[in-house]
């Protein structure tokens, strides 16, 4: 089924009685091409991308809940390319220019939002510091403006300029950068991959991992049976040290949990997307009126997908901190995801040791912006056995030549990238 | 989640700090890259019960060895890290 105006406007006109399915939920076949695991955004991608870029159509993907069941579903949707390190940076770009056309490349309206992304900044220090991230995004093409608080007071006048602490003296902010529909970016990359042939097969665990006489993965065991496949994708953030074990890998990866936070439904008052510079908290608004907020992860290994008190506490306070007056605001609803924090804080994409068997993982908290541009270098990865060239540091062996991609310099410690 | 210290009874998390997985052990000098590239990044990750490093740094400020399920955040144990801070004067 095509979307436009008209197909909304007949399907008005009956009552929206007659929407139909918007993508196949298809029964496993015996054998695949590629055999992608993990039904979140980027195995959808990858899927999408292999049908339409690399014209490798014989594809499944298998999702052991339902599509978007996992991180996808569960973030607070920030999109954004405002990285400072080589490999970071031009991979989120090439990342945030197919956002740029997702909606038109799918047709499906996944409301994607360049309303801008603003970090704020509180001492000159800091301010230093976003004003070399900025040149670094600018010489590589990527928009970004330093606002100093003269600026900001006219855009933003609710900001706690005076405190005491952490002043609010400006902030680094790219136009570009914003949020999307995170539900709808699942179901559009479904929609479209779906009608280019791709099985979508939900309910199905990967349990194992099927191997030939050379060690090279030839398939996978899953709850609904043995899949054949030619190669292997997986894209289970949150779980890739599990499934990795099956393949009898390790990984420098720890699963670690983030909490989300919604508040109740107020009139509009937040523009674009917020960043508090001297804690962890970052702030948006839904559509429908909510304060969509988070901070840091909770800081121990968890695979639990539910977050504790304290982490709360912290992070309400980094929002009281810049926006006072959201105190008289009522919490909503909470709740955790389980994402891969890798030793360097960036993603791995690569072939891994095993033959046949290819790895997208370590995304942290920052992978739904990835969401587009992961899904194109892994389907290349794939499709031609070649890595992208906006990929080419993310390799899995980087940690051993000492090439990480630490944005953070906070070295082999996940909990505080 | 609480974490009862064998020092100082039962405290909220917010006292605690995380360092991880208690089982890497750092290699000896003469080791080799491949051992300190291991101890280093790689690790088990483990989903069920597992042995980690917590640092009581909002109270007594000693290691404990703490041992936690990852899938439930149950926790069955919590003793002194061998050797470190409090352990030594109350042992
Ligand atoms: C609270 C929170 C807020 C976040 N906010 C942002 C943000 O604002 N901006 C941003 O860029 N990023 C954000 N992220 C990170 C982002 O959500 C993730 O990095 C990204 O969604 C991961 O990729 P994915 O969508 O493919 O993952 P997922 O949706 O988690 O997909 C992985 C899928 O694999 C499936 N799976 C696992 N094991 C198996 C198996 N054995 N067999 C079959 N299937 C399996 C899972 O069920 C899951 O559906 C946030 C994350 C969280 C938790
Ligand atoms: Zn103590």
């Amino acid at each position: 089924m095509k979307y436009s105006i008209f197909s909304l406007a007949r399907a008005a006109l009956s009552g929206h009685k007659t929407w139909q399915r918007t993508w196949r939920d298809a029964t496993p076949k015996d054998h695949y091409d590629v055999v992608i695991i993990g039904g979140g955004g980027h195995g959808l991608a990858t899927a999408w991308f292999l049908a339409s870029e690399f014209g490798i159509r014989n594809v499944a993907v298998l999702e052991k809940g339902w599509i978007g069941s996992g991180n996808a579903g569960r973030n607070t949707t920030i999109i954004r390319s405002n990285y400072g390190l080589p490999g970071n940076t031009g991979f989120y770009e090439l990342s945030m220019k197919l956002w740029e056309r997702m909606e038109q490349d799918l047709n499906y309206n996944a409301m994607v939002s360049q309303r801008g992304v603003l970090n704020l900044y509180h001492s000159d220090g800091q301010r230093d510091a976003y004003a070399r991230r900025g040149n670094t995004m600018r010489i590589n093409g990527i928009d970004a403006e330093l606002l100093d608080q003269a600026a900001l007071k006219k855009m933003l006048p609710f900001l706690n300029f005076d405190h005491a602490r952490f002043p609010v003296q400006g902030g680094l902010l790219q136009r570009r950068g914003g949020t999307a529909r995170h539900d709808a970016v699942v179901w559009g990359y479904a929609h479209a991959a779906s009608a280019l042939g791709v099985d979508i097969i939900q309910n199905c665990e990967v349990t194992g991992f099927v191997r030939d006489a050379h060690g090279k993965v030839t398939g996978v065991e899953t709850s609904r049976g043995r899949i054949g496949a030619g190669k292997v994708g997986m894209a289970v953030a949150g779980s890739s040290s599990r499934v990795a074990a099956m393949a009898g890998m390790r990984l420098p990866i720890e699963s670690h949990v983030l909490q989300a936070f919604v508040s109740e439904a107020i009139k509009p008052l937040i523009p674009g997307v917020m960043t508090f510079g001297a804690g962890h908290f970052y702030v948006s608004q839904s559509d429908k009126g909510g304060l969509v907020f988070g901070g840091d992860i909770d800081g121990y290994n968890s695979y639990a997908q539910r977050g504790n008190l304290p982490v709360m506490e912290d992070v309400c306070e980094g929002g009281m901190a810049i926006i006072p007056m959201i105190g008289r605001v009522r919490l909503l609803r909470q709740w955790g995801g389980i994402m891969d924090m890798s030793m360097d804080g960036s993603p791995i994409i690569d072939r891994t040791p095993v033959d046949g068997l290819y790895l997208n993982a370590g995304w942290c908290y920052g992978g739904f912006k990835a969401t587009p541009g992961s899904g194109f270098v892994f389907a290349h990865l794939l499709a031609r056995d070649e890595m992208h060239k906006e990929a080419a540091l993310f390799r899995l062996d980087r940690f051993q030549r000492g090439a990480m991609i630490d944005e953070k310099g906070q070295g082999a410690q996940p909990n505080l990238h | 989640m609480r974490i009862v210290c064998p020092f100082c009874g039962e405290r909220e998390l917010g006292e605690f700090t995380y360092l991880g997985d208690a089982k890497p052990q750092r290699p000896a000098a003469d080791a080799g890259e491949d051992a300190v590239y291991d101890y280093v990044y790689m690790r088990d990750n483990i989903a069920g019960v597992m042995s980690e490093n917590w640092y009581h740094g909002g109270g007594c400020r000693s290691w404990l060895k703490v041992t936690r399920n990852t899938l439930t955040h149950e926790i069955s144990a919590v003793e002194a890290a061998a050797g470190a801070g409090a352990a030594k004067v109350g042992a």
